[in-house]
C-alpha cells in the first residue's frame, strides 16, 4: 500500500511539470546539427556547377546499391571556367532503398555528396523517391544554404592550419591525417 | 487423477502472436493450456529474418557495420562494438584510448536507454501505463545525445575498425555530464513508481523462476542470467576495451523470478551512470579517434572471436577470413536467441495472463533473434 502510495506521488509531482512531449506534425523540435537526412548532392556556387565529379566511388561502396550515375567530359572545362575535368551528367538515388548510413560522404573525396536535413519525404510508390540530380542539387543547395556549408577538405585544412599554428607536435599529426587521405585515394583508385 | 483429466477436458492450443501487441517484434507462441494454465509452449521465430550473417559474406568490412546496426536495433552501438572488436582482434590493432573512452560511453548510454525502453514496456505487460512515459522522456533525453554526436537517432554507423568515423561535437563530454543528472533522477523516478508497487509484484514475483543452473544449462547470459545469481557479466569477467579500468557492480538476484529480472536492469542502469561518470573523468581532452587502417580493411587469413555485453547479455561474433576484403564466414551468438530458448521451461506451469509479462521479462530483440 505505502509504495503504491509512493507512486502516485511520482506521478502528482510530474502533473504540475511542463510536458516533454512535442505534438510531432504540428510541432516540429530543432533538428540537432549533424542530424543527417537523406544523402544530397553539393552545388559549386563560385563556378556554377555541382562538386560532383562522377568518379563513382559513392555508387560502389554504397551497401543497398541504391545509386546509379554517369560521367561526362565538362563543357564548362572546354571554355576553360572549370578546373574540374569531367563532371556529373546523370545522377540517381532511390532514396526509397537509401538507408542513410552515410557512407558515401565518408568515402567522396571531392565534398560532393553531403547527409541533407531532408527527412520527411514519404511517398505512395515503392519506387516513388527515384530522385535524379536536378532534384538532389536542390536538396543540397538547400542544406547547403540553411547550415553555412563549407566544404569538409576545406574545414579539415583550416582546423590542421590552427593546430599547426598551435604547437609542434600537432603538425605531426596533421601529417599523419594526411598521409592516410592519401593512401586512402589511391586505394580507391585501385580499386577502379 | 488431474482436474483436466477428470473433468475429460481437452487442451488447447492458442496462437500468440505474431500480431499481438505484447509479444515485443513480430513473434509468435503456441500456448498449450490447460484452462488457464499453460501446459507447454513453442516458440515459433524468424519473421524477421534477413539473413544478415549471409549478407554479411557479400559486403565490404565497413558495410557490414550497417547490417549489425539493424541487428540488435536497440543496442545498436554494443552491437557495432562486437562487430569491430571481431576484426580490430583479428587485425591486431590498438584502438586509440581516446575513441575506447567514448566507445564505452557511447555503449554504456545506450545500455541505459535499452533498459529504459524495457523499463517502459514491462510496465505495459504488467497493465501499467504510466512507466512508459517515464521510461521514453529518459530515452529521448539519450537519443537527442546520440543524434547529436552521430547524426542518427539509432543506425549510429559510427563505429569504424580502428575507430570511430569522426570526432564528436565540442561540446560532447559537457553534454554528456548535463544529461547525466536529468537520466538519474529519471531512473529514481521511475523506480519509485513501479518497483515496489503491490500490483506490479503480485504480479511478477515468483512468476517464470528458473533457478541458476537451469539458467547456465539453457545458455541464458546477461541480466537474464544475472537474476538467477549467476554473477556472469563479459564486461567484468572477460573485459575488452577499456572496461577494467572502471569501477562497477554486478547486481545479482536471488530467485530467477520474472521481477528479479527486472530488478537487475534497473540496477544496471544505475551501475551504466557510473561507469559513464569514470569515463568522462578519465578520458583524454584530445588524441587520435582511429588508428591508421587501410580505406579498405582486408584482415588476414584467419579467425577471431570476441564477446561483448550486450544490454541483453553475451554477443559473439565469430568472424573467418580468407584475406580479401569481404568475411569468409560471420557468425553472430545473439544474446535474446539463447535467452528465448529458456521461455518454455519458465512459462511451464503459469498462467497465461503472465506469458506476456515472462517474455517481457527476457526483454528480446526480434531483429537479433532472428538476424
Ligand atoms: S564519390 Fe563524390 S564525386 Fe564521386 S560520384 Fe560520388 S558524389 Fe560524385
Ligand atoms: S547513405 Fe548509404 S544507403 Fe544511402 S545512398 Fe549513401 S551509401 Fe547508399
Amino acid at each position: 500500500m505505502f509504495s503504491t502510495l509512493k507512486g502516485m506521488l511520482v506521478t502528482l509531482s510530474t502533473t504540475l511539470r511542463k510536458p516533454v512531449t512535442a505534438q510531432y506534425p504540428k510541432q516540429h523540435l530543432p533538428l540537432q546539427e549533424r542530424q543527417w537526412g537523406f544523402p544530397a548532392l553539393t552545388w559549386d556556387g563560385d563556378v556554377g556547377e555541382p562538386y560532383c565529379v562522377g568518379c563513382m566511388v559513392c555508387v560502389r561502396m554504397c551497401p543497398t546499391q541504391c545509386m546509379s550515375g554517369e560521367m561526362i567530359d565538362n563543357p564548362l572545362h572546354a571554355e576553360g571556367k572549370s578546373t574540374r575535368r569531367k563532371i556529373i551528367g546523370e545522377f540517381e538515388i532511390n532514396l526509397g532503398r537509401c538507408i542513410l548510413c552515410g557512407i558515401c560522404v565518408e568515402v567522396c573525396n571531392f565534398d560532393a555528396i553531403e547527409m541533407s536535413h531532408e527527412h520527411e519525404i514519404s511517398h505512395y510508390q515503392r519506387n516513388g523517391r527515384r530522385t535524379d540530380l536536378p532534384l538532389l542539387l536542390e536538396m543540397g543547395k538547400k542544406f547547403q544554404r540553411e547550415s553555412n556549408w563549407l566544404p569538409p577538405t576545406k574545414k579539415k585544412a583550416a582546423v590542421a592550419a590552427a593546430a599547426k599554428a598551435a604547437a609542434a607536435p600537432a603538425v605531426e599529426a596533421g601529417a599523419e591525417g594526411e598521409a592516410a587521405t592519401a593512401e586512402e585515394s589511391s586505394e580507391k583508385e585501385a580499386e577502379a | 487423477m488431474t482436474e483436466a483429466q477428470r473433468l475429460e477436458s481437452v487442451d488447447i492450443l492458442v496462437n500468440m502472436g505474431p500480431q499481438h501487441p505484447s509479444t515485443h517484434g513480430v513473434f509468435r507462441m503456441v500456448l498449450w493450456v490447460d484452462g488457464e494454465r499453460i501446459v507447454d509452449c513453442d516458440p515459433h521465430i524468424g519473421y524477421l529474418h534477413r539473413g544478415s550473417e549471409k549478407l554479411s559474406e557479400g559486403e565490404l568490412y565497413s558495410q557490414i557495420i550497417t547490417l549489425f546496426d539493424r541487428m540488435d536495433y536497440i543496442g545498436n552501438f554494443n552491437t557495432e562494438l562486437a562487430f569491430v572488436g571481431a576484426v580490430e582482434k583479428m587485425m591486431a590493432l590498438t584502438v586509440p584510448e581516446r575513441a575506447e573512452y567514448i566507445r564505452v560511453i557511447l555503449c554504456e548510454l545506450n545500455r541505459i536507454s535499452s533498459h529504459m525502453l524495457f523499463y517502459g514496456t514491462m510496465g505495459l505487460d504488467a497493465g501499467a501505463m504510466t512507466p512508459i512515459m517515464y521510461g521514453f522522456r529518459e530515452r529521448e533525453r539519450i537519443q537527442n545525445l546520440f543524434e547529436a554526436v552521430t547524426g542518427a537517432r539509432m543506425m549510429h554507423n559510427y563505429f569504424r575498425i580502428g575507430g570511430l568515423r569522426e570526432e564528436p561535437p565540442d561540446d560532447f563530454v559537457a553534454r554528456v555530464r548535463g544529461v547525466l543528472p536529468a537520466i538519474e533522477q529519471g531512473i529514481e523516478e521511475g523506480d519509485r513508481l513501479l518497483t515496489y508497487n503491490e500490483v506490479f509484484l503480485a504480479r511478477s514475483r515468483g512468476i517464470g523462476v528458473i533457478s541458476g543452473q537451469e539458467a547456465l544449462d539453457y545458455g541464458l547470459t546477461g541480466p537474464s542470467l544475472r537474476a538467477s545469481g549467476i554473477p556472469d557479466d563479459i564486461r567484468a569477467v572477460e573485459p575488452y576495451s577499456v572496461y577494467d579500468r572502471f569501477d562497477f557492480d554486478i547486481p545479482v538476484g536471488e530467485t530467477g523470478d520474472t521481477w528479479d529480472r527486472y530488478a537487475m536492469r534497473v540496477e544496471e542502469m544505475r551501475q551504466s551512470v557510473k561507469i559513464v561518470k569514470q569515463a568522462l573523468d578519465q578520458m583524454p581532452e584530445t588524441g587520435p579517434i582511429k588508428a591508421q587502417v587501410r580505406g579498405i580493411p582486408r584482415p588476414p587469413k584467419g579467425e577471431a572471436y570476441f564477446r561483448a555485453e550486450n544490454p541483453r547479455g553475451e554477443i559473439g561474433v565469430y568472424l573467418v577470413s580468407d584475406g580479401g576484403d569481404k568475411p569468409y564466414r560471420l557468425k553472430v551468438r545473439p544474446p535474446s536467441f539463447a535467452n528465448l530458448q529458456a521461455l518454455r521451461p519458465m512459462l511451464r506451469n503459469t498462467y497465461v495472463a503472465d506469458a506476456v509479462m515472462v517474455l517481457g521479462s527476457l526483454d528480446i530483440v526480434l531483429g537479433e533473434v532472428d538476424r
